[in-house]
């Protein structure tokens, strides 16, 4: 089962130029590098690759076509488990699904799944090909979905296949969740890729409503009395940001890494023609290691300031994706590892000037075998820096859970839902970060489409 | 879009508009404020909730000119619309909650300061609706920069005012006016509201702290998404770290730490002279 054929590199930008710009860092595969790509995949009778898939995608299915050179039909087969293969492409952790169980990986280099879905949703996209449109007949009966990231999304525009009279309300004045307000323009094109999926849900029939915060504009209990809505999906997605809780963590340039990003992608702070402002200073710190934190250190490169991400375990345990970590490595951010801050310095007005830490080791494996790190007395010591991002992660809004009788929420702010997504309240599905606190898209978008079928099944038996 | 059905200049540089928003007027109450938007490029600007009308679907925004943002809104003519208006958002004043027993006995005496003054004017009216005694103190540099004097003195039993430089009601500040008004002239209150520039809130406060009237402010922090995501609007509270977004905009006055409030309020002064010159010079 030997594969003559190298994993086929993807040409990006280079490290150097892409610094200094917010243009896309991977270029994708051409049809010729695509095909020949495909053609490493062994068609496995048992493939490990699809049970590794959230959504489980047909993998072996679609790369057989991208192999034949039919790639409307590779499109039509992605398109029968995912919504947002474009984004999916560019931003799952292949590492630690699809492609981490691909048997190719196992004495080599798995086939770069990914790359082959982004390539397929770009081709089909550029080429034009009309996407599928409703499906079935309309129902006339109404479904209300509150937030417009991956999980609303999907699960919006299998209602509005099955036939379902669909409105997504929307709190900021752009739909798309995480996927507009968090991943920066260099990983996930706002205009030719994001706005392109969100439109093929909208030629669905899907309405989005902007600008409507649930719980404060209108209410879930408004939605179903007073506007006729017979279901409703929450999927609100875990937008609160954490801070440290450490003294001067208030001081000016002292960013949550969910400002940081909003005021850059959100509001195209980069953007000379755009409004809202973003300093960086000459020097950053990130505090991090995950997703978020890269996203933050390469978008704080690319302002210009000298970036150093802060992380308290090893590279083994950075949780962000594997490619990012690289790119980011690439562009010339620097890494602090087993390094902790314990307070924020400020100057003499208030602004940052530096941040204290404390080494760390790594300690005796705890219950989940991870080994936790533990400060070394007596290593503190001081990095200076004009900015400070925090990026530590987030956890769900509990406004809804607030305003909404009979919807109960875990400890952590959670909302409970079971598998198929159905709430403590009949009628109310949740899914996606709202449930599981911060994840992957991926899990979004597959939790958004099981509850479609939970709702389809609930409003057939009511 | 949300059309701008009336203007109104108070004064050269304090605008006021109602505006067609139809699911927030519905959903409004006093205290709340809103976000609003220009155009596709514009900042999102949080202004406070001046008046509501479920009935016409409209609000009331009042705004006064203090960088390029503000002056983005100002340029908007009637017939014009936002891009986007969203809210109502933040808490409702503590009031709104209490039973009428309790409001039964409670006397109000608001202390507005510039353009602040016209958020008082939904919670006196709402107050004033109710039967609860309320006065309001209004404070400006000068004559001509009082603002919502009629309405305000429309809605509450004793409206006074005062200005800096002497040319209209009482010659001094608002704490000063505040100062009198319990020590002196027999008045007393149960509560204390203060809405305005931040270092007359903070004034405010430490006089409340003196007269041992309870106080509550409202902080007009920055703020960039107003939901609860970004922490660009955290204030220390009683020692915490609260976000004036969601956990206020209205906090008990006492413990708000109101140094670190205005030093964190200048995060982008410099940057915001240059953008509004550059508009100047366009
Ligand atoms: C910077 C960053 C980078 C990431 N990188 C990756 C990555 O590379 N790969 C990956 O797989 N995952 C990544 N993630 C995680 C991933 O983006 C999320 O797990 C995913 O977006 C969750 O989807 P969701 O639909 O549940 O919620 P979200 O995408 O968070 O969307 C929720 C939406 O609901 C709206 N909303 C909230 N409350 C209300 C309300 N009351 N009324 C109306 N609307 C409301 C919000 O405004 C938002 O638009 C990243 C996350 C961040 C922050
Ligand atoms: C909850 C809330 C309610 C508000 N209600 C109103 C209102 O009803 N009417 C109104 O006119 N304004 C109100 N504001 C303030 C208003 O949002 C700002 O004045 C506005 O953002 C200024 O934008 P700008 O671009 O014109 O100036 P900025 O971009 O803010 O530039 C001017 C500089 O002034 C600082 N600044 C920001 N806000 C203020 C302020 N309130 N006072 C003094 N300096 C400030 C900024 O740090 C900036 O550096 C409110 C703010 C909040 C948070
Ligand atoms: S959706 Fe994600 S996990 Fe599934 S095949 Fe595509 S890249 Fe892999
Ligand atoms: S496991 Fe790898 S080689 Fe096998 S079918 Fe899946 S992608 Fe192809
Ligand atoms: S304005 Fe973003 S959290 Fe308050």
């Amino acid at each position: 089962m030997a594969n003559k054929i190298p994993r086929v590199p993807v040409r990006e930008q280079d490290p150097q130029v892409r610094a200094r710009n917010f243009e896309e860092v991977s270029y994708g595969y051409n049809f010729e590098e695509a095909r020949l790509e495909a053609s490493r995949c062994l068609q496995c009778k048992n493939p490990r690759c699809i049970p590794a898939c959230p959504v489980g995608i047909k993998i072996p299915d679609f790369i057989a076509q991208v192999n034949a050179g039919d790639i409307s039909a590779a499109a039509a087969i992605i398109a029968e488990d995912s919504s947002l293969p474009a984004v999916c492409g560019r931003v799952c952790p292949q590492e630690t699904q699809c492609e981490g169980s691909c048997i190719l990986g196992v004495k080599g280099e798995p086939v770069a799944i990914g790359k082959l879905e982004r390539f397929v949703a770009d081709y089909v996209a550029a080429a034009g090909t009309p996407s599928e449109g409703a499906v079935s007949r309309p129902s006339g009966r109404k479904v209300a979905v509150i937030g417009s990231g991956p999980a609303g999304l999907a699960c919006a525009s299998d209602l509005a296949k099955m036939g379902y009279d669909v409105t997504i309300f929307e709190a900021l004045h752009k739909p798309g969740g995480v996927l507009e307000y968090g991943i920066p323009e260099f990983r996930l094109p706002k205009e030719s890729v994001l706005k392109r999926e969100i439109d093929a849900v909208c030629a669905l029939g899907v309405k989005i409503e902007t600008d409507v915060i649930v719980g404060r504009t209108v209410s879930i209990d408004s939605l179903m009395e007073d506007e006729g809505f017979e279901a409703v999906f929450v999927a609100t997605g875990a937008g609160l940001p954490r801070f440290m809780n450490i003294p001067g963590e208030n001081l000016n340039n002292v960013f949550s890494a969910n400002e940081f990003l909003t005021r850059n992608n959100l509001m195209k702070a980069y953007r000379e023609d755009y409004g809202t402002p973003i300093h960086t200073g000459k020097s950053v710190c990130v505090v991090g290691g995950g997703n978020v934190a890269m996203d933050a250190a390469r978008t704080a490169l690319r302002l210009g300031a000298d970036v150093t991400v802060v992380y308290r375990r090893t590279e083994v345990e950075l949780p962000a994706r594997r490619e990012e970590v690289h790119h980011a490595k690439e562009e010339g951010i620097q890494f602090r590892m087993l390094t902790n801050p314990v307070e924020v310095l400020g100057d003499e007005k208030g602004w940052v000037r530096g941040l204290r830490c404390i080494r760390m080791e790594l300690g005796e494996p705890d219950e989940s075998g991870r080994r936790s790190p533990v400060p070394i007395p007596g290593s503190e010591f001081e990095i200076p820096t004009e900015t400070v991002i925090m990026a530590l992660g987030t956890s769900p809004n509990p406004l809804i859970a607030n305003t909404t009788k009979g919807l109960e929420a875990n400890r952590r702010g959670c909302l409970v839902a079971d598998e198929d997504g159905r709430t403590t309240r009949p009628g109310i599905f949740a899914g996606g970060d709202a449930v599981t606190g911060a994840a992957t898209v991926i899990l979004a978008m597959g939790a958004g489409r099981k509850a479609a079928a939970a709702i389809d099944a609930y409003l057939k038996s009511k | 879009m949300y059309k701008i059905v009336k203007k109104e200049m108070l004064t050269p540089i304090i605008c006021r508009m109602e505006v067609e928003a139809p699911r927030i007027a519905k959903a409004a109450k006093p205290g709340q404020f809103l976000i609003v938007r220009t155009d596709e490029k514009g900042e999102r600007v949080p202004l406070t909730i001046s008046d509501y009308d479920a009935g016409k679907g409209t609000v009331v925004i009042v705004t006064q000119l203090i960088g390029a943002s503000s002056a983005a809104i100002i340029a908007l003519n009637e017939g014009d619309s936002f891009r986007d208006v969203v809210g109502p958002l933040g808490n409702p004043s503590a009031f709104v909650h209490k039973t009428e027993e309790v409001l039964k006995d409670a006397r109000y005496i608001f202390i507005a300061g510039g353009v602040g003054t016209a958020p008082v004017y939904p919670q006196a009216k709402w107050l004033h609706k109710r039967g609860v005694a309320v006065d309001v103190i209004i404070g400006a540099r000068t004559k001509d920069m009082l603002i919502y004097t009629k309405e305000i003195g429309s809605v509450c039993d004793h409206l006074f005012l005062c200005t800096d430089d002497g040319s209209e009601g009482f010659h001094g500040l608002v704490t000063a006016r505040l100062e009198k008004l319990v020590s002196e002239e027999g008045y007393s209150y149960t509560q204390a509201v203060a809405i305005g520039p931040m270092i007359m809130m903070k004034f405010s406060t430490l006089t409340c702290k003196e007269l041992g009237l309870p106080i509550d402010v409202s902080l007009n922090t920055l703020m960039v998404d107003g939901t609860g995501m970004c922490g660009a609007c955290r204030v220390t509270v009683a020692g915490k770290t609260r976000f004036a977004c969601v956990d206020g905009p209205e906090f008990n006055g006492y413990d708000v730490d109101f140094d670190e409030a205005m030093r964190r309020l200048g995060q982008y002064r410099s940057e915001e002279q240059k953008e509004l010159h550059k508009c100047r010079i366009r």
